[in-house]
This record gives structure tokens, C-alpha cells and sequence, in this order.
């Protein structure tokens, strides 16, 4: 697994201030895929999941040690640049953060802040995201409304649409159904099985249910400690450690 | 149990309880004070168009607001070298003072450390407390001679004024600007972030639209300050009623003659100086009008 993961982490460790919120993690996330990244919350998979494309950089006073590989090199090495890393590794967050634009302006921000002019090219992007997003069906006649009257599971497929829109390798998802109600979590889930026959994903979520339904890859967290790691369905029937054991029997978290 | 637990708040709101009294107390206070204000306005409004009244009829408006010769001593009131002399002096007091604020607030909000942020924001803070006649005072010994020595002339003239005015707004423009940025949602920054963009296309293309209410706002409220704003600028203006368009040319606006004349002004002098009040809250009125619209606009187009 490790061999020919996208993108991997190796001992990494990561600092708050003094607080030592990930503890010599070492994970690789295989390509066109589904790693779920589980545990009861506080445990570390936020900050995991923002390391992978170095939004902490954006919080005073954290310090890592290790090495975060993004196809062989390292992310952290002194002479990377985090924007063309985060245009690889892009983010949809846990609460749907649409700009205050209307749908077209928030899909046609990426390419634009890339460069990409042209008013045709541009059509054919937004429309090309949403349809991959599966919501171009819903909002194809009004381009130009505000975003924020969207609904909260459209608002979730708008900024995953925001992000493909940017042709990202690796995705990264922050519990990205927990703001939203059932029927939207099924579409958004639907969405990302499609995703991944293209794309290495990497997804927070702290419902196990959801996990064995989407991923194909499963890593336990506690105490920002990697507990154990496999293909979901094996780890999910045959858990190797007793935390993980208890927390998929509900004991804790 | 569950029942009872159920039935009590229902029972409970649809009897009067003490506090709607107090409730309604409070709200007829409230519009009361309210209506003070409002009638306090209106008499100010109708004492200053009274007053104005007899040249206004005698005149006419038009002949008034499009006149060019301002001469109280022959009874000639041309108000047009006023107008155009605070349109011109607001106008380029809002060219210096928007960038410029703006860029600051910018700068304290997402650019600088928050121990820089917090030692400048009193300096800021000290700028907007420093009466009028001082900043007319450094105006007159600092300002006026360096125009007097870069572009010839007296150095009394509009782009003295635009510059001190200019000074004057700058924190109002800087405060609500940096407080509208900071009360933006971090969600904005990290999602700009998080697609591969640059700090400073997230502010450009992110922020500022986003913050761009609020800061309408603060130019609305810097270009009313401007307008009505008479010490420090008929310091420095050198009070010249003649139209013109030049910014080095010495000129006059409508709140700085009010203040100037109206000491020694009598009978008809004294009703025009009114006449020119009447018309300054007119054009006060309306520029607040125009930017009411622009934040409704902006406001609707989120
Ligand atoms: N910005 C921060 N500063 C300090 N501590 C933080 C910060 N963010 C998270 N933490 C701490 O790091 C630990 C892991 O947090 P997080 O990664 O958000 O957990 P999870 O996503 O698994 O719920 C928690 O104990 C949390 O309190
Ligand atoms: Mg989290």
C-alpha cells in the first residue's frame, strides 16, 4: 500500500503550541480510491486531513516532523509552494463554504485565479463541474443566482463542483455530509463513488455506516494515534486492536 | 410526567405575564424618542429653509444653484463656485482617502501581525479624535507652503483641502472597513485558500467584494463628514468663489462660506447663506440617497 500511494505520510507528527495532536502517523492513500479516516472525535483527523495539503500552515504555532509524500517528494521540504500543492490537493470543508457569488462566479473562481480568461472556456468548465457534481440538472437555469440560496446539500455539490473545476489530483473531505439531512447525504455519497474511479480521496467522517458504504480503504484514529489501518471491509469485520474493536461496537465515541 | 412538562409553557403563553407590560413600556418610550428626533429635524430643516426663503423666491433656484458670481455686497448670489468647489473638494478627499483607507484596513485585518494591528489602531484611533481647527492649522503652516513651493501659486487652494479633508476621513474609512473584513467568516479565506489561490487574489477577488457593504458604508459616512466638514477647509482653501475646475486654483464650498460670512453677514447676505445651507442639505440628502442604493444593490446581488 504504501508503495504505490498517491500521497503518504511517514512518522509524522504534529504540534498545537505544545499539545501533540498527531503522534508519528504513517499511512499511504492509494490512487483512484476511498481512504475513510475514522475515530471518535478529537482524535486527530481534521488535522491529518489539513495537513495533506498544508491548510495548517494558516494556524500560528503549529510545528510538524516527518515527511508528507505527494508522489515521492515531500510537501513540507522548505522550497514548496502551498499554492500549487493545494491546486493539486484541493479541500471541501465540513460546512458547505460557497462565496458570496452567484453559481457561476463560485465554480469559475479556480480557473480564473489560474489564468483561464476566455468567457467560452470558462462556460465549459462550470458546466463540465457540474455535471460531474451532479447538480448541473438543478441549476443550469439560474447560473447567475446567489450561491447561498442554494440548498445545504447543493451548496456541498457546488463546492465539490468549485473544486474539480480546478482539475485537482487528490481530494480531501472533511466529514462532508455531517451539516447535511439524509437524502442529501445520499447524493453527496453517490457523488463521490463516482469520483473516485478518478480521483485519490481521502474522507473524514465519524460514521462508521457511511465508511463501510464508501471506502475502500479504512484507518482508525485515537488520541491523534494511527491505531490501525486496511481495506475497509476486512478491518470492519476483523478489527486487529481492541480500541478499534470497541469503537466499532459503539463503546466509545 | 412528560405530559404535564408538555402542557405547562402552553398554558403559560397564552396569559398576559408582567413582562409584556414592561415590553410595552419600553416601546413607547423608544417611540417617543424616536419621534423627538424626527421632529427635531424637522425644525431644523424648516428654520433653515424658512430663513433662506426670502432669496430663494427672490432669486429663484435655478438662478441661485447655476449663478457664477458670488458678491454679498452687491446683493449678487451665485451659488454655482460653492457647489462645484465641495463636489471637487469631496471628490478628491474620497480619491485619496478610499485607497488609502481601504488599503490599511487591508493591511490590519489580513496582512499584519496582531501585535502590529494593535499598536496602530490607536494611532488611528487618535487620528479621528483631533479637532478640525488643528488639522486646518497643520494645513496652513505645513500643507499650503509644500503646494506653494512644488506648483507655484498661493498653495491655498481645493487640493489643500481635499488633502486635509482626506486626513480627516481616513479613520472612519479604515475602522468600519477592517471591522466588515474581520467579521467576514474564515470559511471564505480557507475555501480561496484551499483551491490553490494566493493571499492576495483571496482579498482582491474574495474579501473586498464580499466586504464591499460595508465598506460603501464607510465612504458614505466619510463623504457626509467631507461635505458638512467647514473649519480645516476654509483654512486652507483660500475661500476664492470663482468656478473653476482646477484643483490648484484657490476655491470656496458651500459649508466653508456658511462659516466664514455668516459672523458679519445682515438682511438679505444672511437669508443667501441659509439658502446655501438649504441647498448643502440637499446634496447631502441625495449622495446619501445614491449610496443607500448601491448597498441595496450590493446586498441584493449575494
Ligand atoms: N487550531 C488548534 N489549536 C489547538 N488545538 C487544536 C486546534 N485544532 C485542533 N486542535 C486539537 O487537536 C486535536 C485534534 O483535533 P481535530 O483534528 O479537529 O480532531 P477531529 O477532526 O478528529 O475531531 C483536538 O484535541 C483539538 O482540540
Ligand atoms: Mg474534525
Amino acid at each position: 500500500m504504501m508503495q504505490s500511494a498517491k500521497i503518504s505520510v511517514q512518522d509524522f507528527s504534529l504540534y498545537y503550541g505544545a499539545f501533540h495532536a498527531l503522534k508519528k502517523i504513517s499511512l499511504g492513500f492509494p490512487p483512484r480510491s476511498l481512504t475513510a479516516l475514522v475515530g471518535p472525535s478529537g482524535c486527530g483527523k481534521s488535522t491529518l486531513l489539513r495537513s495533506l495539503n498544508r491548510m495548517n500552515d494558516l494556524i500560528a504555532g503549529v510545528r510538524v516532523e516527518g515527511r508528507v509524500s505527494l508522489e515521492g517528494s515531500n510537501i513540507y521540504d522548505p522550497d514548496v509552494d502551498v499554492v500549487p500543492l493545494r491546486k493539486k490537493v484541493g479541500m471541501v470543508f465540513q460546512r458547505p463554504n460557497p462565496f458570496p457569488m452567484s453559481i457561476f462566479e463560485n465554480i469559475a473562481y479556480g480557473p480564473r485565479v489560474h489564468g483561464e480568461k476566455k468567457r467560452s472556456r470558462l462556460q465549459d468548465i462550470v458546466e463540465q463541474s457540474l455535471k460531474s457534481a451532479a447538480l448541473w440538472d438543478e441549476v443550469k437555469d439560474r447560473l447567475d443566482s446567489p450561491a447561498l440560496k442554494l440548498s445545504g446539500g447543493q451548496q456541498q455539490r457546488l463546492c465539490i463542483a468549485r473544486l474539480l473545476a480546478v482539475e485537482p489530483e487528490v481530494l480531501l473531505m472533511d466529514e462532508p455530509c455531517s451539516a447535511l439531512d439524509p437524502i442529501a447525504t445520499e447524493k453527496v455519497e453517490e457523488l463521490v463513488m463516482d469520483l473516485k474511479k478518478k480521483y485519490t480521496i481521502v474522507v473524514v467522517t465519524h460514521n462508521i455506516a457511511q465508511a463501510a458504504r464508501i471506502s475502500d480503504y479504512l484507518a482508525f484514529f485515537y488520541l491523534g494515534e494511527m491505531i490501525e489501518s486496511g481495506v475497509t471491509r476486512q478491518l470492519l469485520t476483523n478489527p486487529t486492536k481492541h480500541q478499534t474493536e470497541d469503537y466499532l461496537t459503539g463503546r466509545f465515541g | 410526567m412528560k405530559k404535564n412538562s408538555v402542557e405547562t409553557p402552553s398554558t403559560h403563553t397564552i396569559h398576559k405575564d408582567p413582562g409584556a407590560r414592561k415590553e410595552k413600556t419600553i416601546h413607547i418610550v423608544l417611540l417617543l424618542a424616536a419621534t423627538v428626533s424626527l421632529l427635531a429635524l424637522f425644525l431644523i430643516t424648516a428654520f433653515v429653509v424658512g430663513e433662506g426663503w426670502p432669496v430663494m423666491v427672490k432669486h429663484g433656484p435655478l438662478n441661485l444653484i447655476l449663478g457664477t458670481d458670488w458678491t454679498p455686497s452687491r446683493l449678487s448670489f451665485g451659488m454655482l463656485p460653492q457647489l462645484t468647489g465641495t463636489l471637487l473638494v469631496t471628490l478628491g478627499a474620497l480619491l485619496i482617502a478610499v485607497p488609502l483607507g481601504v488599503g490599511c484596513a487591508i493591511f490590519l485585518a489580513e496582512l499584519s501581525s496582531e501585535k502590529v494591528a494593535n499598536l496602530l489602531r490607536p494611532c488611528i484611533s487618535l487620528l479621528a479624535a483631533v479637532p478640525s481647527v488643528v488639522y486646518g492649522f497643520l494645513g496652513v503652516i505645513a500643507l499650503v507652503p509644500l503646494l506653494r513651493s512644488t506648483f507655484g501659486g498661493s498653495g491655498y487652494s481645493l487640493l489643500a483641502g481635499s488633502i486635509v479633508l482626506a486626513i480627516m476621513i481616513l479613520p472612519s474609512i479604515i475602522n468600519i472597513s477592517e471591522d466588515t473584513l474581520r467579521a467576514l467568516p474564515i470559511d471564505y479565506r480557507e475555501a480561496s485558500l484551499a483551491l490553490g489561490s494566493t493571499r492576495w487574489q483571496t482579498i482582491w477577488r474574495v474579501l473586498l467584494p464580499a466586504a464591499r457593504p460595508g465598506i460603501v458604508v464607510s465612504i458614505i459616512l466619510a463623504m457626509g463628514r467631507a461635505i458638512g466638514e467647514t473649519m480645516a477647509v476654509m483654512m486652507v482653501t483660500g475661500n476664492r468663489a470663482k468656478v473653476t475646475g482646477a484643483l490648484l486654483d484657490p476655491g470656496a464650498t458651500m459649508a466653508g462660506t456658511i462659516g466664514l460670512e455668516w459672523s458679519y453677514a445682515a438682511d438679505e447676505h444672511s437669508s443667501a447663506l441659509f439658502a446655501l445651507g438649504t441647498f448643502l442639505f440637499i446634496v447631502i440628502m441625495l449622495l446619501n440617497g445614491v449610496a443607500q442604493l448601491v448597498t441595496s444593490r450590493g446586498r441584493v446581488s449575494q
